[in-house]
């Protein structure tokens, strides 16, 4: 009789498995960039009210989110604490997964992805867009010089400088991509300072959120138990970012309200614009901020299997949010003529943008979580990144 | 006697080129006026002594009549727009005004401001100014990220969401990129004005003035002068080269 095989001697054929799950989102991501391409964008719900669709809501979550999930590291090397220390290897193999699935979806939206070697070789240097360009491609030396001191033994000396520089690093990308935005002058959702700041909170829960995701999918496949007082104190620090987030929300649609210009883009986007409201009060705040705090906090609740609910709660609001304020932000019409109302135009002067998502938009979005997950898969598989506590020195940290 | 005769000889050789002078002068002066400006010489770029620009009187625009869009279509060969993905270079407006109920026309296009936001955005440098103040795109350099479209404050750029076919004109369009208003930057620099102005002004509106703004003998600058023009969106300081009247 055949005795039943343990986890451990059929894992290899799960790896498989998951690489070619991954690789056929990936593939079919790569295929919508295609169509889209071979067609013109006439074929996803983009136009010229709303120029940047959902491929920019996934890519700009996976780049806030690739910041983000440093925190992590950074409070490990930068700020010596065990705990954390013991996850920068993961949390830096992260970022770089987060970083290329987002970008890849940025330059496969292009108009002229062909093209895209332009970007290098015409460089305009009052564009945040063109600062970025140097942000995120240093990023990936930075921490990929940051993984090498972590992992190799001779570097270990050398981990704390290089966290601190991807501490910078990260900070100032995250307010590059916030200033995308915030250098908007025209446009009601985006012309504001606080957006670098709120992208950089953001960024604190939304990249958490993502690690305690893959680190309890890990930790689950070695068949391993997170320690109690790490598993608190990662919810805690869950827990705090959502609160901080929500309060930088809060004071965006503050300052918002109080500018006389700007209440009935406001009314819009949180009472009356249908479908932004919605998500901006079911998707963020109830089912991103609201439900996550109940599953952290709840006195019954608060272990392993809420906290991994809370994180994917944290994600789904994520979306929600980045929808609601780069499409309905563009759905809203300019204010070219204040002080007219628009009788007629052919070109949507004065009208709320219409939207709907298409699928090559939606595939494409996919592909580039594809292909985050290909990298983290196969990084995890190849080489150390699962994070080993000595309950000792938990405890001590 | 035969100085007389030689006055005479001298008058009636003289005399019908002065007359023939008198009659042609205004004329000349008038197609002076009505071309801004000389050809600019192939191969000598465009010079920052001139600023082009326009004037749009806005109680000349006639409600309904798109001559200036038609026009612009068929110069610059871009196809009737039908849905949100068309691209419009230049569109007809109708405005109430909140306080009176007052209504005005005008068409909208690029504004070619002297601080373009799309210009300062562009990654690429794709989009640009040149140095007489018309905003361009490269279109050999745009890879279409639409940065543009979202600085833009007059929702003046278009972005080409399917394929250009049997394209017939000078200006090179192409699938994946963004285009707005040259100004008919072809027909400038041959000393012509933008199609646009020609169709209103042979429709007998001549709502739209073109003209060198530098330029004090340019009647553009002597109407900015004389009558109240605004900008649109003067708030944010761009300084577009297009003003308006009646507004």
């Amino acid at each position: 009789m055949q005795q039943a095989k343990t986890f451990a001697q059929i894992e290899s054929r799960y790896f498989y498995l998951l690489v070619m799950l991954g690789g056929l989102v990936a593939l079919a991501g790569m295929s919508a960039a295609y169509y889209m391409d071979e067609h013109g964008h006439v074929v996803t719900g983009m136009n010229n009210q709303i120029v940047w669709g959902m491929p920019h809501v996934f890519a700009i979550f996976m780049i806030i989110a690739a910041s983000g999930v440093l925190n992590v590291a950074s409070i490990g090397s930068v700020f010596g604490k065990y705990v954390y220390k013991a996850r920068g290897p993961l949390a830096g193999l992260l970022s770089i997964a987060l970083l290329a699935g987002g970008l890849t979806v940025l330059m496969l939206d292009l108009g002229r992805p062909d093209r895209i070697i332009v970007a290098a070789t015409h460089y305009n240097p009052t564009s945040v867009f063109a600062w970025n360009v140097l942000l995120y491609s240093g990023l990936f030396a930075t921490v990929a010089l940051y993984l090498w001191t972590m992992m190799e033994k001779r570097m270990n000396p050398w981990s704390k400088p290089a966290g601190l520089l991807v501490f910078v690093w990260r900070i100032v990308l995250t307010t590059g991509t916030g200033l995308i935005f915030a250098f908007l002058v025209a446009r009601q959702a985006y012309a504001s300072a606080v957006l670098p700041p709120m992208f950089i909170v953001l960024s604190f829960g939304w990249g958490l959120a993502v690690f305690l995701v893959v680190q309890s999918a890990m930790f689950s496949w070695n068949e391993l138990e997170l320690h109690p007082d790490i598993q608190k104190r990662l919810k805690n620090l869950l827990g705090t970012f959502i609160v901080a987030a929500l309060y930088f929300v809060i004071a965006y649609h503050l300052t918002n309200l109080y500018f006389a210009r700007e209440t009935k883009f406001e009314h819009f986007i949180l009472l009356d614009g249908g479908v932004y409201p919605w998500l901006f009060w079911v998707g963020y705040v109830l089912v991103g901020t609201a439900l996550p705090m109940l599953l952290l906090y709840h006195p019954a609740l608060g272990k392993g299997k809420s906290v991994l609910a809370a994180s994917m709660l944290v994600i789904v609001g994520a979306f929600a949010l980045l929808y609601v304020l780069i499409i309905g932000g563009q759905a809203f019409p300019l204010d070219i003529f204040p002080g007219y109302e628009v009788i007629s135009s052919s070109f949507g002067d004065g009208q709320i943008g219409h939207y709907t998502p298409s699928l090559p938009e939606i595939l494409l979005g996919s592909g580039g979580l594809g292909v985050a997950f290909l990298i983290t898969t196969v990084g995890v598989r190849a080489l150390n990144f699962l994070p080993h506590d000595d309950p000792k020195k938990v405890q001590h940290d | 006697m035969s100085d007389v005769n030689e006055d005479r000889r001298q008058f009636l050789t003289r005399g019908p080129a002065l007359a023939a002078g008198i009659a042609i002068a205004p004329g000349m002066l008038l197609i002076d006026l009505a071309h801004g400006a000389e050809a600019r010489p192939a191969g000598e770029p465009a010079s920052s002594k001139v600023r082009w620009g326009m004037l749009i009187d806005t109680t000349k625009c006639e409600s309904g009549c798109d001559d200036c869009v038609t026009a612009c279509r068929k110069e610059n060969d871009w196809p009737v727009p039908k849905s949100a993905t068309d691209v419009q270079w230049i569109r007809k407006v109708e405005l109430k005004q909140e306080s009176t109920g007052r209504q005005v026309n005008l068409p909208m296009m690029c504004q070619h401001c002297e601080s373009p936001p799309c210009v300062d955005v562009c990654p690429t440098a794709a989009s640009f100014k040149r140095a007489d103040g018309i905003v361009l795109v490269d279109k050999h350099r745009c890879i279409g990220c639409r940065y543009c479209m979202m600085a833009c404050p007059y929702k003046a750029r278009s972005f080409v969401h399917e394929p250009v076919i049997d394209h017939e004109s000078e200006m090179p369009r192409g699938q994946g990129t963004v285009e707005s208003c040259t100004f008919c930057v072809n027909r400038v620099d041959r000393g012509e004005q933008p199609a646009c102005v020609e169709a209103c002004a042979k429709e007998g509106h001549k709502a739209l003035l073109f003209g060198d703004l530098n330029d004090p003998n340019s009647e553009i600058y002597q109407r900015i002068r004389s009558v109240t023009s605004v900008h649109l969106r003067a708030d944010l300081g761009l300084n577009p080269g297009i003003s308006f009247v009646g507004v």
